[in-house]
C-alpha cells in the first residue's frame, strides 16, 4: 500500500450559510426577562422541577410546563472548564471560561461563561475558579434581549 | 438472549490521515475487508445501514447521498443513522434490528468520518440550541472537561490523583495501539508526557484527547439461518440497550450519569450479566477523553463510584487484567467518530471470534462495546458471546 504521507490532491473550498432560527415564545420570554435583569424558569407540575432556561415542555415528563417563576441571579458553580484551544467560528478567542451555575430557585444548571479571573496559566486560574462556591450574574451594561445580556459569572 | 443475530465479520480501514482516497473510496475499503473477511458478495447483502456525524465534518449536507456507491447501496434497501458519538452503535444496534425483525438474514452496517477533511470542532461547536446554549459548547473536548470537573468535585477526589490515573490509561492505550495495525496514533508514553502535554480544555491536556481521524469499519450482522455458513465461530449478540437523556447539559447529573447506566442495565439484563468483572472478558469502552474511562469504570460497574482511580492503579483492565479495557487503544488513539462506535462492536466481535491478531485476549468468549455521545445525551452497550 502507497503511504499515507504521499502528496495528496485536494480541493478547497468554503461554504458559507445564513440562517434565520425561530426561538419560539418562552424562549423569547426568556430573552427579553435578560433584558430586564430577571432570571425566569418554568415549572413543570408533574415532576416539580423548575426548569432554567424557561422552555415550553418537560423533557423528563413530556407535558407542558405551566407556571412562570423569576429564580435568582446568584446559585453555586457546579462545574467548569477553561478553553485553550480555537477552532473556525468560535464565539471569541481562547483562553476563556464557561460553566454550569445551579442557580438559586432553579432545579437545573444554568450554562454560561465564568470570569473575573486571569486564565492565561492554567494551574493558577483553576485555582481561582472554585466549584461549590456561590457565584452571580454580571449584567452587560447595554441589553439586547440575548443569552449575552448577562457578560459572566463571577464569584460572589 | 438465545442466539437469533450474530457478528460474522469485520472490516476496518487504516485509520489515520487519508488523503490518498476520497470519502466514497474510503468507505469503499471498509465494506470490501468485511466481504473479504466474511466470503460474501455485495450480492449476499440483503440491506444496508450506514451512519455518519454531521455531514458538515466533511462538508456535505447528505453523507449518504456521496456514500452511496462506496457502501453498495445499489439496488438495496439502505438507511442512514445519526445519534452524535453514539452513531456507529446506533448503526449497530440498527443492523440487529432489521435481523433480529426477521426480515433479513445478513445486512451490513457501515459507520465513518473523514475528519481531516474539515473543521471537527468547528461543526461539533454548532450542534446545540443557538438562541441559549450553543456558545457555552466549545466543542466535544470543553463539554467532557466540565463532566470531568463535576466528577472530580461530586466525589471529593483530587485533582492530581485523577489527573495521574487518568495519565496511567492514556499510557495503557497509546501502547496498546502499537498491536493494532488499524489504530492511527500509536505511541510509548510515560505518566509525566501527559501530564506535561500542552492545556487544552482544564483538566484536559492534549494527551488525555482523541485524535480526529480519517476511517471507516464495516461490520457484517447475520440471523441464526446464515450465521455458522458464513463463520465458524460468530459472534452473538446477547444483549443491547440504549438510552437518551436531556439537551441542556445542566439539567442532568453529568457524573451519576441516567442514560449510560439505563442502556447498561438494560444490555446486562438482556446479557445476563450479573457481575461485569467476573461475567465479561474484555471490554472496548466508549473512551474519546482518559478521564472518561475513569467513569465507564464505575458506571459499568466495575468498582464503586468516585473509586475509578483505584481499578487504573490496580490494573484490572490492562491487557494483563481480569477484565482488559480497550486492548485496541480505543477511541483514544483512533477516532473517526461516525465508525467509533461500530469499531467497538468490530473490536468486541473479533475478540469473541478470536480475529484480534496481535491484541487478541486468551480465551475471550464474552465482549461488551459502548458508545456515547452528544453533549451527555445518548448511550448505546452491545455485549457480544460465544
Ligand atoms: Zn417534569
Amino acid at each position: 500500500m502507497k503511504s499515507m504521507a504521499n502528496p495528496e490532491s485536494v480541493l478547497k473550498k468554503t461554504i458559507e450559510l445564513p440562517y434565520t432560527w425561530a426561538m419560539g415564545e418562552p424562549t423569547a420570554k426568556f430573552l427579553e426577562g435578560l433584558r430586564n435583569k430577571k432570571i425566569f424558569g418554568t415549572k413543570c407540575l408533574k415532576c416539580k422541577r423548575v426548569l432554567v432556561p424557561a422552555r415550553k415542555f418537560c423533557p423528563r415528563c413530556f407535558v407542558n410546563t405551566k407556571e412562570w417563576i423569576q429564580v435568582s441571579d446568584q446559585g453555586t458553580l457546579r462545574t467548569y472548564t477553561i478553553v485553550y484551544y480555537s477552532y473556525p467560528g468560535q464565539v471569541k478567542p481562547p483562553p476563556y471560561a464557561i460553566g454550569v451555575v445551579d442557580l438559586e430557585g432553579a432545579d437545573t444548571g444554568f450554562s454560561h461563561y465564568v470570569g473575573g479571573v486571569d486564565l492565561s496559566d492554567p494551574a493558577k486560574a483553576a485555582g481561582k475558579i472554585r466549584v461549590g462556591s456561590k457565584y452571580r450574574a454580571v449584567w452587560s451594561r447595554k441589553r439586547e434581549g440575548n443569552i449575552f445580556d448577562i457578560e459572566y459569572f463571577t464569584l460572589l | 438472549m438465545e442466539k437469533t443475530v450474530a457478528v460474522v465479520g469485520t472490516g476496518q480501514t487504516n485509520h489515520g490521515k487519508r488523503f490518498d482516497v476520497s470519502w466514497p473510496e474510503l468507505v469503499h475499503e471498509a465494506v470490501e475487508r468485511a466481504l473479504d473477511e466474511t466470503n460474501l458478495t455485495m450480492q449476499d447483502v440483503d440491506a444496508i445501514v450506514c451512519g455518519s456525524m454531521p455531514g458538515m465534518l466533511e462538508g456535505t449536507s447528505d453523507p449518504h447521498f456521496w456514500l452511496t456507491d462506496g457502501i453498495g447501496a445499489y439496488g438495496k434497501p439502505v438507511m442512514r443513522i445519526a445519534t452524535c458519538g453514539s452513531t456507529g452503535m446506533s448503526v449497530a444496534l440498527t443492523a440487529f434490528y432489521h435481523v433480529a425483525s426477521g426480515l433479513f438474514d445478513t445486512v451490513l452496517a457501515v459507520g465513518t468520518e473523514k475528519q481531516y477533511e474539515g473543521s471537527s470542532q468547528g461543526v461539533i461547536s454548532q450542534m446545540g440550541d443557538p438562541h441559549l446554549i450553543r456558545p457555552f459548547f466549545p466543542g466535544a473536548v470543553a463539554g467532557f472537561a466540565t463532566q470531568c470537573v463535576n466528577y472530580v468535585s461530586k466525589y471529593g477526589l483530587k485533582m492530581e490523583n485523577v489527573a495521574e490515573a487518568a495519565a496511567m490509561i492514556s499510557v495503557k492505550c497509546h501502547s496498546d495501539a502499537l498491536d493494532n495495525p488499524y489504530a492511527h496514533i500509536k505511541a510509548k508514553l510515560t505518566v509525566d508526557d501527559v501530564l506535561k502535554s500542552r492545556v487544552i480544555c482544564y483538566p484536559m491536556r492534549l494527551w488525555d484527547c482523541s485524535p480526529t481521524s480519517d476511517g471507516a469499519c464495516a461490520v457484517v450482522f447475520a440471523s441464526t439461518k446464515v450465521a455458522k455458513e458464513i463463520a465458524e465461530e460468530p459472534a452473538w449478540v446477547k444483549g443491547v440497550g440504549y438510552a437518551g437523556d436531556e439537551q441542556f447539559y445542566g439539567d442532568k447529573d453529568m457524573v451519576d450519569w441516567t442514560a449510560c447506566k439505563t442502556a447498561v442495565k438494560r444490555a446486562y439484563d438482556m446479557a445476563g450479566v450479573m457481575n461485569p468483572l467476573k461475567d465479561l472478558d474484555v471490554a472496548e469502552l466508549y473512551n474519546p477523553f482518559t478521564y472518561q474511562e475513569l467513569l465507564w469504570y464505575e458506571l459499568f460497574g466495575f468498582c464503586e463510584k468516585g473509586r475509578g482511580i483505584d481499578v487504573a492503579r490496580n490494573g484490572v483492565t490492562t491487557r494483563r487484567g481480569d477484565l482488559p479495557c480497550d486492548p485496541s487503544g480505543g477511541n483514544l488513539c483512533t477516532h473517526p467518530i461516525g465508525a467509533t462506535g461500530l469499531i467497538r462492536v468490530a473490536e468486541a466481535a473479533n475478540q469473541v471470534m478470536g480475529r484480534a491478531g496481535n491484541h487478541q485476549i486468551p480465551d475471550a468468549e464474552t465482549a461488551l462495546a459502548h458508545a456515547m455521545g452528544g453533549l451527555m445525551q445518548f448511550n448505546g452497550v452491545m455485549i457480544l458471546g460465544r
